[in-house]
């Protein structure tokens, strides 16, 4: 029997949350990765091995692997760096994916390396040099910590050598020669502040695309919730009625291009779901109309904050939807979002939540 | 022969790694690299791109605060410490 698997990447190292294809009762393990903080966790399919992105305050970046689902793990951050004579640095690798038989990692300051090997080896394939916004991570003046970086890393399924890096707070760039060139996707897109570039300059939290439908994408903004429908080259703002243009998580149905969630935040300092009360908000119509979920989330002082990777679906036929907060729970749907249950309580703040099923 | 004292964040990291090691090298560089080609990928705990040591990393040499040019004599300690890094 296949088996759900959730990566969930905390502060105090990551965990890993299983269960049957049920998705009713949990096992957990962890903490992993010796406890480091853990920005990012992936499985990939292909080799069966588990990525985990994480910098410790101490000992800096590096990329832990597991070749038997978490039993064992090793680290490498052997060419996971821009070099003695770079004035940048990396203050944390924050985004993994797979693509092309390649792990990417996206890393800050912003850049995105790559191993042919499984992880034992890393060599820079791009710091998008020379696009328009590059000179302002690029300035020593400006290097981490407290600057910008990769914040995710977003393979095209059908096209290998394509693939969408999102540089925080200042937009999405696609590359379909693997990190030769570079192409902004940042057209329609609303920003409430100055820019110098026409095409870059906005504050992309999350971008998701439809497994039905590769031209179909969604995105959560620092301001708005938006669609595109010709794979990234043009925005439409669907913000509607939803309680908050502000939020990180995002989420597609894998099998209806029209369905999609978000978890609106408060803007402002707290960055906690409005008034206290859990919801997850939905969209069955790809943005036209929205409802707020809250059956089984709490809704008394529940000051819940999601970040832009804590949010996951899986792809059985009912899809289960799970996230995790800043506070330590994670929660989970398997009837796309109308009931909810806690799984997890007690972790450390969790900043990412990726689903894997596994035989 | 020096004795280096390291972090107790540092030994799982790496395998048969213990807390103290001896290590016989001129300066504090120089027994980063022996024990980096004893334990390969240690050397990348310890300093970032520069060479520099890391921010949370401090080495004293006979306790005294030390920079990766920090002579060390045949019988000195070595304390490399993992510090002021929060909860």
């Amino acid at each position: 029997m296949a088996r759900t698997m959730l990566l969930i990447g905390t502060r105090k190292g990551l965990f890993i949350m299983e269960s049957d294809e049920n998705r009713t009762d949990w096992k957990t393990r962890g903490p992993l990765c010796e406890s480091w903080p853990v920005y990012h966790a992936i499985h990939d399919a292909a080799s069966g091995s588990i990525y985990a992105a994480a910098a410790s305050e101490w000992h800096g970046s590096t990329v832990w692997r597991s070749n038997d689902l978490g039993e064992t793990w090793s680290n490498s951050s052997e060419g996971l760096g821009y070099g003695d004579d770079d004035p940048r640095k990396i203050s944390k690798v924050s985004t993994l994916a797979v693509q092309d038989g390649r792990v990417l990692v996206g890393v800050e300051a912003p850049g995105i390396f790559e191993s042919a090997d499984g992880g034992e080896t890393w060599s820079l394939l791009s710091t998008l040099a020379g696009q328009p916004g590059s000179e302002v991570w690029d300035d020593p003046a400006n290097q981490p910590p407290g600057h910008l970086g990769i914040s995710a890393l977003m393979p095209d399924p059908d096209d290998p050598k394509s693939f969408i890096a999102i540089v925080q707070g200042i937009g999405a760039y696609e590359t379909t020669d693997f990190g030769g060139d570079w192409t902004p996707r940042n057209r329609g897109l609303r920003a409430d502040w100055p820019r110098e570039h026409e095409e870059v300059g906005f504050c992309v939290h999350r971008l998701v695309r439809s497994p039905t439908d590769r031209n179909r994408m969604y995105q959560q903004n620092h301001v708005g919730v938006h669609r595109s429908d010709d794979g990234g080259k043009s925005w439409n703002e669907i913000t509607g009625d939803l309680p908050s243009e502000f939020g990180f998580a995002a989420a597609v149905h894998p099998h209806d291009r029209e369905t999609f969630y978000v978890i609106p935040l408060d803007p402002g300092h707290a960055r906690c779901m409005p008034e206290g009360q859990a919801a997850v908000w939905r969209t069955r119509d790809g943005g036209g109309s929205w409802e707020k979920l809250t059956k089984g989330l709490p809704q008394d002082h529940a000051h819940l904050g999601v970040l832009r990777a804590a949010m996951s679906i899986d792809r059985n036929d009912s899809p289960g939807l799970y996230f995790g907060t800043s506070t330590g729970q994670v929660f989970a749907s398997t009837d796309e979002g109308d009931n909810w249950a806690e799984i997890a309580d007690h972790l450390p703040t969790i900043w990412s939540v990726e689903v894997a099923t596994v035989d | 022969m020096a004795d280096v004292h390291l972090p107790p964040t540092l030994t799982p990291l790496f395998a048969g790694l213990p807390r103290r090691v001896e290590i016989d090298a001129p300066t504090v560089a120089a027994a980063l690299a022996e024990l980096d080609s004893r334990w390969p990928g240690l050397r990348d705990r310890l300093l970032e791109p520069g060479p520099t040591i890391r921010p949370h990393i401090h080495v004293y040499v006979d306790k005294e605060r030390a920079g990766l040019d920090t002579a060390i004599e045949a019988r000195s300690r070595v304390d490399v410490i993992a510090a002021i890094s929060g909860g």
